[in-house]
């Protein structure tokens, strides 16, 4: 009911207030939906740890020395 | 078996001795031409244009050049190939090249670029470089 008397008021005050109001809202969701965004990234980064390095310290340093043109 | 029959055999073993050889020679060469940097590659490095990532990649340091943009898209291909295949059982592609790019970025010259962990590209000096807290 609310809102179907906020759109009647919306549309009562013209096209351009509605787009105004829509980008607003989707504005706002935007942030909304951003905010995880950081958190996911370090995750990723932490999927990588100190012992898993040095697990893979010595395939590594080997196939630097095996592919040397493209390292 | 006939003398000449035997003659024949001998023949054709010393000709797929021969095609053996041949190829190994070709084998032996083929991965020794590989094994050294493209000159353009090189110089793209010494010169500071691209520089070397945490992620074990190349990055552009400045606006690249057709020719310096084909060259590093093609670099990277193939070092994906390689992580992709070398990443041993029980690690990702990214945790292989993650630890790969610890040893590129330790290896750089002095002034070659490599990224820092806070994303800026600094240029390597006669110190350690700024590397990753996880690398060793």
């Amino acid at each position: 009911m609310i809102i179907s008397k906020m759109k009647e008021g919306l549309l009562a005050l013209g096209g351009k207030n509605i787009v105004v109001a829509v980008a607003l809202m989707s504005l706002a969701a935007c942030v909304q939906i951003k905010a995880p965004d950081k958190p996911i990234k370090i995750n990723l980064n932490i999927r990588i740890n100190q012992e898993i390095v040095y697990k893979l310290d010595g395939d590594a340093k080997k196939l630097i020395d095996q592919n040397s043109g493209i390292f | 078996m006939t003398k000449i029959g035997s003659q024949k055999l001998m023949g054709r073993k010393r000709w797929i001795a021969g095609a053996l050889l041949t190829a190994a020679a070709v084998a032996v060469a083929v991965p020794s031409a590989m094994a050294q940097r493209d000159p353009a590659y090189e110089a793209a490095r010494a010169a500071g244009q691209i520089g070397e990532q945490p992620d074990g990649y190349l990055g552009f340091v400045t606006a690249p050049t057709p020719d310096i943009r084909n060259l590093v898209t093609d670099i990277n291909i193939k070092r994906k190939a390689a992580y992709t295949n070398g990443a041993p059982a029980g690690s990702t592609v990214e945790q292989f090249a993650f630890t790969t790019a610890c040893n590129l970025i330790a290896k750089t010259k002095p002034g070659e670029k490599y990224k820092a962990p806070d994303g800026s590209w600094q240029t390597r000096g006669a110190d350690a470089p700024i590397r990753d807290s996880r690398c060793i």
